[in-house]
C-alpha cells in the first residue's frame, strides 16, 4: 500500500507520468478493493489537488462497500472536497470511477436526508466531467434529481439552458429530460417543459419504458396548458414502439384531452373528479388542476377575437364561470401575467380588450431579431457539419449501395453499387 | 267513377286553398304555367298534375308521410292510389293502402282481386318475355336481344323492382349498336337510379351519355342537365348544381316530367346558385337575365343561352323577387319570401334535406355582405334589417367572426360593430419569431435524435464486432 502511495506522489506531475500511472492503478485495483477498510488513512497522505487520480482510485474503493450513518457524513466531506479540489484532465481518464463516486456520494447525501448538501458539488462536478458545454454525462440526472428533491429549481434551470448534443447513454437522456421537464414545469416555464419532454417521448427507443410513459403523461397535460389543444398522433419520427403503445397505456390522460378539446367546462370537471385517484396516485393532479384552470383562460382569449368590449356578466356566462367577481379575477390575473391585453371599466362591469401594443419598433426587437438569426445560422451549421460527416460514414455508404435500386438514380450516382469497407 | 270524380272534385274545393282556378283536372296545360311553389300551401293537385310516371308518386307518398295537415296528407295518398292503380305495380299499392288505413273510405281498402290478377298477368309476361329472350339469344341478332333486355327493364320498372331493371338496362349496353341506343339506355338506367337514390350512377351514366354528342337533340342534352344538376345537388356541391340547372335550355318543357319539371329547375337553379355564388357570377348569369339589355359580359361560356333561365324564373315569381332582393340588399323582404316558401319547399322529394343548409347560406351571405361596406355598423338597425333581436343577431356575428367570414369586432358595451384590419406588419414579425423559435427546437431535437441513433448504431456495430 505504500508502496503506491509514493508511486502516486511521484508520478502525478507531468501527463506522460500520469499515462503510467493509470496504468499502474488499473492493475493495483482489485488488491485496493481488497483492503478497502485499511484505506481512509492514506487518504489523508495525498492530495487531491495533485493527485487526483490516485486519490480517485483510492476513494472508489473505499467507498465501494456498506456505508454506516456515521461514516457516511464524513465521506460526504470528503468526496465534497474532492470535487471541488480534483484536476479535470487527470479524472477524465478514468470517467467511470468518478462517476460510481460521485452516484455513492449522492445516495449518502440522501441517506442523510440533506439534498441541499449536494447541489453545489454536483453542479462542480459536471462542468469538471464535461468535455464540452454540449455534452450529457451520467450525473446530469443525479444532479437534477437532488435539485428537484432540494427544490432549488433556480440552478437547475442554469444546466437546462445549455442544449445537449451528444449522448453517452441514452437511459441518461431520458432521466435528464424527464426531470427537467419537472423542474420546468415548476418555474412555470413551459415551453421549455414541452421541449424537454417531447424530446423524451419521441426518442428512437426499441421497446417503451417507464420513464418514457410517465413522460408522456406529463407531456399530455403541459400541452394542453400551453397549447390548449393536444395533437392526437405523434410525428412520424417518434419510434413505432411509441407510437403504437404509448396512448394505451395512458388512456385516463388521453381521454382527459379529448373532453378538453370539446370545450365544455363541467364536462372536464366531472371527468377530472371521477378519475382524481389515477391522478393522484401519478402525483399529476395539480398539473391536472392547472391545465383545467388553462381551459378559462383560452375561452377567454378566444373572446379577445372578436369582441372590443364586453361586460363582467357576458364573460362570466360565456366562459361558464360563477359571477362577474370571478371573471374579474381571471381577468386581472391574466392581465398581470401578460396573457390578454386589456383594461377594466369597475364602473360599468366592461372589460375593453385591447391590441398587442408590441410594434415591432424598439432597438431590443431588432438586437432580438438580431441574435435569433445568428443562433439560427449557428444550428444550421451544425446540421451541416453532420450531414456531411454522415455522408462519409461506411456504414451509411454501404447500405446506400446496397438499397440503390430502390430510390432514384440521380441521388446515388457516386456511390459504386457494392461498397466493401 | 263519374259520382266519384264529383265527390273527389268536392273534396279538392274543400281543401285546396291556393291561389288557383278550379279547372277541371284533365286540363293541365292551363296549369303548367300557374305558379305552383309559391308562399301558400300546397296545392297537391295541380302539383302533382305537373308530374307523370313514378315520380308522380313518390312525390304524393313523400308529402302524404312529411307533412303535419291530415286532410292534406289522406289526399296526397288517395291521389297517389288512384295512379298506382293505373299502373301495375302491386307493392307500392299495398304499401300506400297500408297508410290510408281505411279512413278514405270503401273504395280505398285493398283490392286483392286486382292484385291478383296483376300479379298473374305479370307471371305470363314474364314467362312470355323470357322464352321471346332465350329465342333471341339463340339466335344472335343483336338488335333483337337489346329490345329483349329493353322490354324486360320496363317490365321491372313497372312492377317495382328497380335493382332488376337497372340491370336489364345496363345489360342492353353490350348490344347497342348505333349511338341512339347508348342514348336510350343511359336515359333509362339515369331514370331508375333516380328512383333508387343512386346518383353516383346518375353522373355517370350522364357523362356516359355527354361522350357520344352525334345523336344529342336539344331536349335530351336539356335532360342531361337536369339529371346532372339533381346528382350535384345530392352530393351537396350546391355551386356545380346551380351551373348545371342554369344551362338547362327551354327545350325541356315537359318532356322530362317523369323526373322533373320546369317550375323545379328554377327552384333549385335559383337558391343553390343564390347560396353558392358570389355577386359578380349571380349578375352575370341571373340577373342580367331579368332587364331587357344583354349581358355586358358573361363569365361561363358554358352558359350560351341564359336568357332562357329567365323564362324558368317567370313560373316561379317568388324566387325572381328573392333572388333581386338579395342582390339589392333588401334583405328583409328576401328572408320573408324565404321564409314563405319553406313550407313548400320541405316537401320536396330532392330538396327537403337541404333547404335548411341553403337557408343557413343564404342568410350568412347576406349578413356578411351587410357588413362589407362599412367601417362601423350599428347593430340595432341591423337587427332591424334583419328582423332579429340584437342578442341573436350577435351570436350570429359571433359565430361569423370565429369561423373569419366577417373581420371585425363587437363593442358589446354600445352594440356597434367594428371593421377590423389585421395590421400585416405586425403579423409577419409575430409569424418570423416564431418561425425561428419553431426552427431551432426542431433542429435541435433531430440532432440529439441523429445522435442517439449514432449511439445505437455504434453500439450494435461493436457487439458484431
Amino acid at each position: 500500500m505504500e508502496g503506491l502511495v509514493t508511486q502516486i506522489q511521484g508520478l502525478s506531475g507531468t501527463a506522460s507520468d500520469v499515462l503510467s500511472l493509470q496504468n499502474l492503478l488499473k492493475q493495483a485495483d482489485d488488491s485496493l478493493h481488497a483492503e478497502s477498510t485499511r484505506l481512509p488513512p492514506f487518504l489523508d497522505q495525498l492530495d487531491p489537488s495533485k493527485h487526483s487520480l490516485g486519490y480517485l482510485y483510492f476513494l472508489e474503493a473505499c467507498t465501494a462497500g456498506p456505508v454506516t450513518q456515521e461514516q457516511a457524513s464524513s465521506f460526504v466531506l470528503t468526496i465534497a472536497r474532492f470535487i471541488s479540489s480534483c484536476v479535470a484532465e487527470q479524472i477524465r481518464l478514468a470517467p467511470d470511477k468518478f462517476i460510481s463516486v460521485c452516484k455513492r456520494f449522492k445516495d449518502q447525501v440522501l441517506l442523510l436526508e440533506e439534498p441541499l448538501r449536494g447541489v453545489a458539488p454536483m453542479l462542480t462536478a459536471i462542468r469538471k466531467l464535461q468535455l464540452s458545454s454540449e455534452h450529457l454525462t451520467a450525473l446530469h440526472p443525479e444532479f437534477l434529481l437532488l435539485c428537484l428533491l432540494s427544490k432549488c429549481y433556480k440552478t437547475a434551470l442554469s444546466i437546462l439552458d445549455e442544449d445537449i448534443f451528444e449522448v453517452d447513454q441514452p437511459r441518461d437522456l431520458f432521466l435528464y429530460c424527464y426531470y427537467g421537464g419537472m423542474i420546468s414545469i415548476g418555474q412555470k416555464q413551459f415551453r421549455k417543459a414541452l421541449e424537454l419532454l417531447h424530446n423524451v417521448v419521441t426518442a428512437p427507443m426499441s421497446t417503451v419504458n417507464a420513464i418514457a410513459v410517465e413522460a408522456f403523461k406529463k407531456y399530455i397535460l403541459v400541452s394542453l396548458i400551453h397549447h390548449g389543444q393536444f395533437p392526437t398522433n405523434l410525428p412520424k419520427y417518434a419510434s413505432s414502439g411509441a407510437q403504437r403503445n404509448l396512448k394505451t397505456l395512458c388512456q385516463p390522460y388521453v381521454e382527459l384531452a379529448s373532453s378538453y378539446s370539446n370545450g365544455k367546462i363541467a364536462d372536464l370537471e366531472t371527468y377530472v373528479e371521477a378519475n382524481k385517484d389515477k391522478f393522484e396516485s401519478d402525483n399529476n393532479l395539480g398539473l391536472v388542476k392547472q391545465a383545467v384552470s388553462s381551459m378559462y383562460k383560452r375561452n377567454i382569449q378566444r373572446l379577445t377575437q372578436t369582441y372590443l368590449t364586453l361586460s363582467l356578466q357576458d364573460i362570466a356566462n360565456r366562459v361558464q364561470l360563477n359571477s362577474p367577481k370571478e371573471a374579474e379575477m381571471h381577468v386581472l390575473q391574466m392581465i398581470k401575467d401578460g396573457e390578454i391585453y386589456a383594461t377594466i371599466n369597475q364602473k360599468d362591469g366592461m372589460v375593453r380588450f385591447l391590441e398587442d401594443p408590441e410594434q415591432y419598433k424598439t432597438c431590443e426587437m431588432i438586437e432580438r431579431i438580431g441574435s435569433s438569426i445568428q443562433r439560427l445560422m449557428t444550428v444550421s451549421k451544425k446540421l451541416n457539419v453532420m450531414d456531411e460527416l454522415m455522408s462519409c460514414d461506411p456504414l451509411y455508404l454501404a447500405k446506400a449501395g446496397r438499397e440503390r435500386q430502390r430510390f432514384d438514380f440521380d441521388d446515388f450516382d457516386n456511390v459504386p453499387p457494392r461498397y466493401n469497407i | 267513377m263519374d259520382g266519384e270524380e264529383d265527390a273527389s272534385n268536392l273534396m279538392m274545393e274543400a281543401n285546396s286553398t291556393g291561389g288557383v282556378d278550379e279547372a277541371p283536372l284533365s286540363s293541365t296545360t292551363t296549369r303548367r304555367n300557374r305558379p305552383i311553389i309559391s308562399g301558400e300551401p300546397l296545392d297537391i293537385e295541380a302539383y302533382a298534375g305537373l308530374y307523370t310516371g313514378r315520380t308522380k308518386i313518390n312525390r304524393l307518398i313523400f308529402i302524404a308521410s312529411h307533412c303535419d295537415n291530415p286532410a292534406m296528407e289522406l289526399e296526397a295518398l288517395r291521389m297517389a292510389s288512384d295512379e298506382i292503380k293505373k299502373g301495375e305495380n302491386t307493392q307500392l299499392y299495398r304499401e300506400v293502402v297500408q297508410k290510408i288505413e281505411g279512413r278514405l273510405g270503401p273504395n280505398y281498402e285493398m283490392d286483392t282481386a286486382w292484385c291478383s290478377m296483376i300479379e298473374l298477368k305479370a307471371e305470363q309476361r314474364k314467362e312470355k318475355l323470357e322464352s321471346e329472350l332465350n329465342s333471341y339469344r339463340t339466335n344472335l341478332i343483336k338488335e333483337s336481344i337489346r329490345m329483349g333486355y329493353n322490354d324486360f327493364g320496363d317490365f321491372y320498372y313497372a312492377h317495382g323492382a328497380l335493382g332488376d331493371a337497372f340491370k336489364s338496362y345496363v345489360r342492353t349496353r353490350d348490344y347497342c349498336t348505333t349511338s341512339k341506343h347508348i342514348i336510350q339506355m343511359c336515359l333509362s338506367a339515369i331514370l331508375v337510379s333516380i328512383e333508387m337514390v343512386q346518383f353516383s350512377n346518375v353522373s355517370s351514366y350522364v357523362s356516359k351519355a355527354e361522350q357520344t354528342p352525334e345523336a344529342l337533340d336539344p331536349p335530351t342534352t336539356a335532360k342531361l342537365c337536369c339529371a346532372a344538376g339533381l346528382a350535384h345537388l345530392e352530393a351537396k356541391k350546391y355551386k356545380l348544381a346551380a351551373r348545371k340547372f342554369l344551362e338547362v335550355g327551354l327545350e325541356l318543357g315537359n318532356s322530362y316530367s317523369e323526373v322533373i319539371v320546369p317550375q323545379d329547375v328554377a327552384t333549385y337553379g335559383g337558391l343553390c346558385a343564390l347560396a353558392s355564388f358570389d355577386r359578380t357570377e349571380l349578375k352575370a348569369t341571373i340577373l342580367s337575365l331579368l332587364s331587357p339589355a344583354p349581358p355586358l359580359f358573361s363569365i361561363h361560356n358554358k352558359v350560351i343561352d341564359n336568357i332562357n333561365f329567365r323564362d324558368f324564373l317567370e313560373l316561379v315569381p317568388e324566387v325572381r323577387e328573392l333572388i333581386n332582393d338579395f342582390y339589392s340588399s333588401h334583405y328583409a323582404s328576401c328572408l320573408e319570401y324565404l321564409g314563405n316558401l319553406k313550407p313548400n319547399l320541405i316537401l320536396d322529394i330532392h330538396l327537403y334535406d337541404h333547404v335548411e343548409t341553403l337557408y343557413d347560406q343564404i342568410r350568412n351571405k347576406a349578413l356578411i355582405q351587410y357588413t362589407l361596406p362599412f367601417v362601423s355598423v350599428d347593430m340595432r338597425m341591423m337587427a332591424d334589417a334583419f328582423k332579429t333581436s340584437v342578442a341573436g343577431l350577435e351570436k350570429e356575428l359571433e359565430a361569423l367572426i370565429t369561423d373569419n367570414q366577417i373581420q371585425a369586432r363587437i363593442d358589446s358595451h354600445n352594440k356597434i360593430l367594428y371593421a377590423r384590419h389585421a395590421d400585416q406588419r405586425n403579423a409577419t414579425f409575430q409569424r418570423v419569431l416564431q418561425t425561428g423559435n419553431e426552427f431551432d427546437r426542431d433542429v435541435r431535437a433531430m440532432l440529439l435524435r441523429a445522435n442517439l441513433l449514432k449511439h445505437d448504431c455504434n453500439l450494435k456495430a461493436s457487439r458484431k464486432v
